[in-house]
């Protein structure tokens, strides 16, 4: 029985992983029915009711006020296995605030709302399949999954690709976090190599001298006619 | 740049508090608006201990018309796990039964999962391709209902886990 996604062996997380509790009552324990790919075949959606707004992507400046916190810069490219780019696609991100607490009402850490930050952004990729954020560095948080639990700081990232087989959810991290080898949400992805590829790199040329810091985070969709890596299947 | 093949990024789980950003607009429940035939699918998302998911995102895609595009649409569950979508019934492909896709995202799922759901009137159920592929025994978890109201109403219970787990797909 198999309970992982295929595509790139180690890459995605089984669905069911002990070590993060809440697998446990949610992960589907039957084996995924393999569609031939003709069947699965969807485009992405068209996003003309998402109404974006220049500025969506400056999660700073949401409230008319200055967020708190240290203020980074977050871009990349958004490819396909084939490395060709993916432009007009969709990015959405959220994040906990500086202080490490989200803007929702069942966030019950008693850790400061900052009235200048929802920590929610939107950009479309442009014709080289770039985006780009500004946002404050969140900060890390408690959670419940085990004793003295800690999430590293990271920043959700939703992603719509060409089509329906693209759509990814994840999450990006900073270099160094001393929490990754903690933290069971990082530690599911099998391979090392593949946990890599969801921390940022430290970017001078994306830093904006007596401004910001700068982050580069490419994101790579899995792509139908990609050349395999590994035998997936 | 160079053009190198490059590794998939992994997946992580949407996490409990993705609302602000994902769920903040009950207007992405409505597909296609004055598009007949109307209808109401109603979506219930049930863990393994028989628990609704209150912290659900529920995606739909499905064909639209003659474009070849995709409609889409996505709600955050209530407290009793469901969430209402307002759409019209898709078009019927050219091999098999009229389907929507549903894509879930939650807490405790490192990778969303997806299914189809297929409607309980159709009679194109016994010659559709992708239900031919799935053991008969479970073929009816994805199949909605309807209460028989008009507009339609049809409801669909996902169970994630379970004795009545539903079929989720991979491409």
């Amino acid at each position: 029985m198999r309970d992982r996604i295929p595509s790139g062996a180690g890459t995605h997380p089984p669905l069911h992983y002990p070590p993060y509790q809440s697998t446990r009552l949610r992960a589907p324990s039957q084996p995924l029915v393999i569609l031939p790919e003709r069947l699965a075949d969807l485009a992405a959606p068209v996003y003309e009711w998402w109404s974006i707004r220049e500025g969506d992507n400056d999660l700073t400046m949401h409230r008319g006020g200055e967020a708190q916190g240290q203020r980074i810069i977050v871009a990349g490219r958004l490819l396909d296995e084939s490395a060709r780019p993916i432009s007009g696609a969709l990015i959405e991100v959220w994040q906990a605030n500086a202080a490490g607490r989200y803007h929702h009402a069942k966030d019950t850490h008693p850790a400061p709302l900052d009235p200048n930050f929802t920590g929610a952004g939107r950009v479309l990729t442009d014709g080289a399949g770039r985006y780009q954020f500004t946002t404050i560095r969140p900060g890390a948080y408690p959670w419940r999954n085990h004793d003295n639990a800690w999430r590293p700081a990271h920043i959700h990232f939703s992603v719509f690709g060409r089509s329906f087989e693209h759509r990814l959810v994840t999450q990006m991290y900073f270099p160094g976090d001393p929490m990754f080898a903690y933290d069971p949400i990082f530690q599911s992805i099998p391979d090392e190599r593949a946990r890599e590829r969801l921390v940022a790199t430290y970017d001078l040329s994306l830093t904006r001298p007596e401004w910001a810091l700068g982050y580069s985070f490419d994101i790579v969709v899995r792509g139908r006619d990609a050349t395999p890596f590994e035998s997936v299947r | 740049m160079n053009n190198q093949p490059r590794h998939p990024t992994p997946s992580q789980t949407v996490g409990p508090f993705f609302r602000v950003c994902l769920a903040a607009n009950a207007e992405h429940g409505q597909l296609l608006p004055g598009t007949p035939p109307r209808i109401t699918l109603a979506i219930r998302i049930i863990d393994g201990g028989g628990a609704p998911v209150d912290d659900a995102l529920v995606e739909i895609w499905q064909i639209e018309g003659e474009r070849g595009l995709s409609a889409f649409g996505r709600l955050g569950t209530n407290e009793d796990g469901w969430c209402e979508f307002e759409t019209t019934r898709p078009p019927i492909p050219a091999a098999g039964a009229s389907h929507i896709n549903v894509c879930i995202f939650a807490r405790g799922l490192l990778h969303h999962v997806w299914t189809r759901v297929y409607f309980a009137d159709d009679d194109r159920l016994s010659s559709d391709p992708v239900l031919a592929l799935v053991p008969e025994a479970r073929r009816p978890t994805l199949i909605a209902k309807s209460d028989g109201t008009t507009p339609a109403r049809w409801m669909f219970e996902v169970h994630l886990q379970g004795a009545c787990e539903t079929v989720f797909f991979d491409a």
